[in-house]
């Protein structure tokens, strides 16, 4: 009987060789600066922002049209006809209905229903990459040539809470499917999880709560590093085999200082790190930044990627760019281009915008 | 509630689905089984590309029933580059003016949310202008 050398390892790879064929993003066009809010709550002080300025959704926008878009943006790229996709998978935790799929409305708009695996996936902010590696086992077990993994979210912030200063939109979408047919190839996955009540929300509540500084040490920097040096350790490399790092990224320092510790340079993860001029694209955060890095990157280029959800996990992925990726990259809008494109509102219009004025 | 003219629409207001006649090679929006250019039997479908052009435009400042949270907004005549007019609301306007003549490309976007709160959320298409 044949069997899979991988079994061995605590890495997830898959039996048939996968990347990633097609990528896109899309960013709303609004900007709230981080002054702003600083300025209706606490008093002007802007000492200590998080961010410079966060992306924000127009008042027709929501999971579903921001996945939508970075789907026909990752088709573009891939080159294949939407009905070849086996599924459609929508990582979020602002799905706009509590019941009824996002995917199902994200398939029928780019056109890939009805034969098609649809679902949504919740794991606070990795609920994309976990999207990503269960298309990745998809594609790589032989039952599926292509499959659609989105990470999309409209995150919510409480008023004067610390999370309004980058609770932000915005998401990617990839199209996984042969090795040989990928602009980036995915050497191998790997997940550490643990039960750590970090950040969460209750159902019916607008807000979340978060666990103050508990959302550092025991949560975000646990998770990453320790995802991180186990690919690294078992994939024999050391940082400097990577061209590029990128690392979920709720605010400007918590990457920064997680790139250090892991052994990254500040030139390793600047493509990468959007947080500071799109704010914490949660679901969207690692995977949008993939998709600048990817953007930019060349033939050969390594990229060590590692999300992380609050609850809590991290997703890690060792991924080889391919010669393919230089004649997708044009194909569709760059994520520096949806980054330009750019209105910068008051907080009084960003209020509006995220529904915080009652009208009844 | 209108669930059942939502359901039939959603290709044509998702992605822009029409028909193109087998006879004359017309491209029609919205789609009608019969070619309003040569009177033929047309139901073959078609998916413009969503590029066009802004015809004509106007503000809405009293939006009707169902868009009053919208407002102000704008509405627009767009040429489609296939050759149909379709009437779309305007998005992501941003700072920038609206010119006739304007180059626009579709968007799929929230239209409404069929009775309030608790009712389905229609999407369907809209313009912005043009990324590059």
């Amino acid at each position: 009987m044949e069997t899979n050398p991988a079994l061995n390892s605590i890495l997830l790879k898959s039996k048939l060789p996968v990347g990633i064929i097609g990528y896109g993003v899309y960013i709303p066009r609004y900007r709230l600066p981080a002054v702003e809010v600083a300025r209706i709550w606490k008093d002007g002080d802007t000492s200590g922002l998080p961010i410079k300025e966060k992306a924000v959704p127009g008042l027709d926008e929501d999971t579903i049209s921001i996945s939508i878009e970075a789907s026909r943006n990752a088709l573009k790229r891939a080159l294949i006809d939407p009905t070849d996709l086996r599924a459609v998978w929508v990582g979020s935790e602002s799905h706009p209905y509590a019941v009824k799929p996002s995917s199902t409305i994200v398939a029928e708009a780019i056109g890939c229903s009805p034969h098609v695996q649809a679902g949504d996936w919740e794991f606070a902010c990795k609920a994309g990459t976990e999207a990503m590696v269960a298309a990745m086992g998809l594609v790589g077990s032989g039952m599926a040539r292509y499959a659609l993994a989105i990470g999309a979210d409209t995150a919510q912030g409480r008023p004067g809470d610390a999370l309004e200063y980058t609770a932000a939109a915005g998401g990617a979408a990839y199209i996984l499917g042969p090795g040989e047919e990928s602009l980036a190839v995915i050497n191998a996955t790997f997940s550490y999880v643990t039960d750590t009540p970090d950040f969460w929300r209750r159902p019916k509540q607008s807000y979340p709560e978060h666990g103050q500084r508990f959302t550092g040490d025991p949560a975000y920097f646990k998770h990453i590093t320790e995802a991180g040096s186990h690919m690294m350790k078992e994939m024999g490399t050391q940082p400097s085999d990577y061209q590029y790092a990128i690392f979920h990224q709720p605010n400007t320092k918590f990457p920064q200082r997680v790139a250090a510790q892991l052994g990254f340079s500040k030139e390793q993860i600047k493509t990468g790190l959007l947080c500071p001029v799109i704010g914490n694209t949660y679901a969207g955060a690692a995977v949008v930044g993939l998709t600048a890095v990817l953007d930019e990157a060349k033939p050969g280029d390594r990229i060590l990627m590692v999300s992380f959800g609050s609850g809590a996990g991290s997703d890690a992925m060792d991924i080889t760019v391919t010669d393919k990726i230089l004649e997708r990259q044009g194909n569709a809008t760059k994520t520096t281009d949806y980054i330009a494109r750019r209105t910068e509102i008051d907080y009084a219009t960003y209020s509006r915008l995220r529904g915080k004025l009652a009208l009844t | 509630m209108e669930v059942p003219r939502h359901w039939r629409l959603k290709k044509q207001r998702y992605a822009l689905v029409g028909e193109v006649c087998p006879h004359c090679d017309s491209k029609i929006f919205p789609p009608r089984d019969v070619c309003p250019y040569c009177g033929g039997e047309a139901k073959t479908q078609f998916a413009f590309s969503g590029r066009g052009q802004v015809y004509s435009f106007t503000k809405m400042t009293s939006a009707p029933t169902g868009f009053e949270q919208a407002a102000p907004y704008t509405m627009a005549l767009v040429q489609l580059e296939e050759g149909p007019v379709v009437t779309a609301q305007l998005t992501d306007i941003g700072d920038q003016s609206i010119e006739i003549g304007m180059p626009v490309e579709m968007v799929t976007r929230k239209l409404r949310t069929d009775e309030a709160e608790r009712g389905m959320i229609v999407y369907g298409y809209k313009f912005r202008p043009v990324m590059g």
